[in-house]
């Protein structure tokens, strides 16, 4: 019996997500008193054995170079294959994009129950029970896991990333690895930009900035935050912005530590994918903006006077 | 070439959410329900376009719930498609819906399994996952184009920050969301004819559901706003940094 957790990676790093599931995985290991250990498909460029500061003893690495091109199939053959070498039963995975297509091939393998986009520590006092949000963000469910072996993917930027002493020691695992039936033929990176579902800023831009011609101060208040930038529906799909960074009920769902809407109503649809945001900020010219109503903190007036202003703070603010 | 697109029917994104019997069960009173949009924008309407290309596709619908969601099943052939199959169970979690769509799948022999990337209630984004697991096919989720060129598909993926392009021979299963397809509005002529087209209710086989939702709950209301006024920027400044320590 123990704790596997996976750990994503792309361009010979591992991605933020996996420390964050690292650490949640430990924590679950702590709590039911047994061992927590990672699982790495593929090469990278960091160090495994100071992955222990997450409170993890061992790395278990397939280290096959065919798994550095990602197939969900095979990814999910591999991580069953370790399941089963290792006696693992509760695997943990970060909902992210690899997350989303491997997580559930691998618990649909091993009949086991599968909780996406967990945000707490599983209640074990009555079952095995963890919390989720639901309808996109604007309620919560607590989801029982019955089946022996037990599968949760993390939800970004839910659990705090703790370190402590210690190291893992690193341990090849030999699994035969199929080939590939999906191959990657090319990679589109928008580069120099934050990730949107990494950042723990987001600087989101609505209607109410009129046209693309408008995002220069968008763009230079994200770079001043080291902030991704998000946009509303409308928005993208008059194809001001490009559709990766629809947030919403029918886009993409975040829950970053700072979001900052500017001209954007805050209709329910927008709502349902950012009020997991720890904190909220809202620049709208109509004080009756539904938006404030989810807000923390406020402006009532025009952005395109507002948001350089706010640039020029930060940057004192920065500098001080 | 046989495509099957998986539907589901959710609330309407407008609808209030509540609950009752101690928090334990949705409250449906009240609540309009559509085609899970996902499902009805990027993943239906891109079958249909395949479809109109290639004259010699047949395009099948399913779903997995009670008569409750003829209406939706109706309203998806209305946009397009030949059949739809209702695999007649109370849909409860992500395996047991994914193990019925693979039984019914496993017959159909189908090219093509078009999920949408998640559901707008209960956010899994699991099951184009588990039905290409139960049916040893590849899976491609979180697509934003599908193209297909014979039986070689090209496929963008959302990956962070960016997307991947890969290629795969069918079958495979997809998962779909924006830029696949543009949203359709469904004209008289196809309302009529779904009226004619065949449902076929097929029974559910023996799956053990392995998860249950114990309870729900309602986020903590906000707090209300601080207002900071419009020419003092350097306040709103103050107050993220220093109070809510989140710049
Ligand atoms: C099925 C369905 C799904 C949907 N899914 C989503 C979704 O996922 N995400 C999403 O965002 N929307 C979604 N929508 C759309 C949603 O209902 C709203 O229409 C949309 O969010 C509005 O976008 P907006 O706030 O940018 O524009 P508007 O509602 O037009 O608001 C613009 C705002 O800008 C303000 N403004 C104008 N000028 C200025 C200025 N100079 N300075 C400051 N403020 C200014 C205005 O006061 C106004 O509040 C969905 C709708 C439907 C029906």
């Amino acid at each position: 019996m123990s704790v596997l957790i996976f750990i994503d990676h792309a361009d010979s790093h591992i991605k933020k997500g996996s420390f964050e599931a690292l650490t949640y995985g430990a924590d679950v290991a702590k709590q039911s008193g047994i061992g927590a250990e990672g699982l790495l498909l593929g090469t990278v460029n960091d160090d495994l054995a100071s992955l222990g500061k997450y409170g993890i003893s061992k790395v278990q690495q397939v280290s096959d170079e065919g798994l550095n091109n990602f197939d969900a199939e095979v990814y999910a053959k591999a991580i069953e294959e370790a399941v089963k070498a290792t006696g693992a039963t509760i695997i943990i995975f970060s909902q992210n994009q690899t997350g989303k297509a491997v997580a559930p091939r691998v618990a649909a393998g091993l009949k086991a129950g599968l909780a996406s986009g967990a945000i707490t520590l599983p209640d074990t006092s009555n079952g095995f029970v963890v919390k989720k949000p639901v309808f996109s963000g604007k309620a919560f469910a607590n989801v029982n896991i019955s089946s022996a072996i037990k599968v949760i993917s993390l939800s970004p930027n839910s659990y705090k990333v703790n370190t402590g002493e210690g190291t893992a020691t690193v341990n090849q695992l030999n699994i035969s690895i199929a080939a590939p039936s999906v191959k990657i033929t090319a990679v589109h990176k928008v580069s120099g930009e934050v990730p949107l579902t990494e950042a723990d800023i987001v600087v989101s831009g609505g209607r109410g900035l009129k046209g693309p011609e408008n995002w220069g101060m968008i763009e230079d208040l994200a770079h001043t935050l080291h902030a991704a930038t998000a946009c509303s529906r409308p928005v993208s799909d008059s194809d001001w912005r490009p559709h990766h960074e629809h947030v919403g009920q029918t886009g993409i769902q975040i829950a970053p530590n700072l979001y900052i809407a500017i001209g954007i109503s805050g209709a329910i649809q927008h709502l349902a994918g950012v009020n997991r945001s720890k904190t909220i900020v809202v620049i709208n010219k109509d004080p009756e903006a539904p938006f404030f109503k989810a807000a923390d903190y406020g402006i009532v007036g025009d952005a395109f006077e507002i948001v350089p202003r706010l640039t020029e703070e930060i940057k004192k603010l920065n500098n001080a | 070439m046989k495509i099957l697109v998986c539907i589901s029917k959710t609330p309407d994104t407008t609808s209030k959410i509540a609950f009752k019997e101690g928090n334990t069960k949705f409250e449906e009173n009240g609540v309009q329900w559509i085609i899970n949009p996902y499902d009805e924008w990027y993943a239906l309407v891109r079958a249909i376009e395949l479809k109109e290309k290639d004259a010699s596709a047949v395009l099948h619908l399913i779903t997995v719930g009670g008569a409750d969601c003829d209406p939706i099943i109706r309203k998806s052939l209305a946009l397009g498609g030949d059949e739809a199959i209702r695999v007649n169970a109370e849909s409860s979690d992500s395996f047991y819906i994914a193990s019925q769509i693979a039984e019914v799948a496993k017959q159909g022999g189908y090219d093509l399994i078009f999920t949408g990337k998640e559901t707008i209630d209960y956010n899994g984004s699991s099951i184009g996952g588990m039905v290409a697991e139960l049916l040893n096919m590849p899976y491609v989720s979180l697509a934003t184009k599908f193209e297909l060129a014979g039986t070689t598909a090209t496929i963008d993926r959302e990956i962070e920050g960016g997307e991947e392009v890969c290629e795969v021979t069918l079958p495979v299963v997809v998962s779909c969301q924006k830029g696949v397809a543009e949203q359709r509005i469904p004209n008289m002529r196809g309302i009529m004819a779904a009226r004619t087209k065949p449902l076929k209710v097929v029974e559910p086989a023996a799956v053990e559901a392995l998860t249950n939702i114990v309870s729900f709950e309602l986020p903590a209301p906000k707090a209300g706003v601080k207002l900071v006024a419009a020419d003092n920027v350097a306040e709103l400044v103050r107050l993220l940094h220093e109070e809510a320590k989140a710049i």
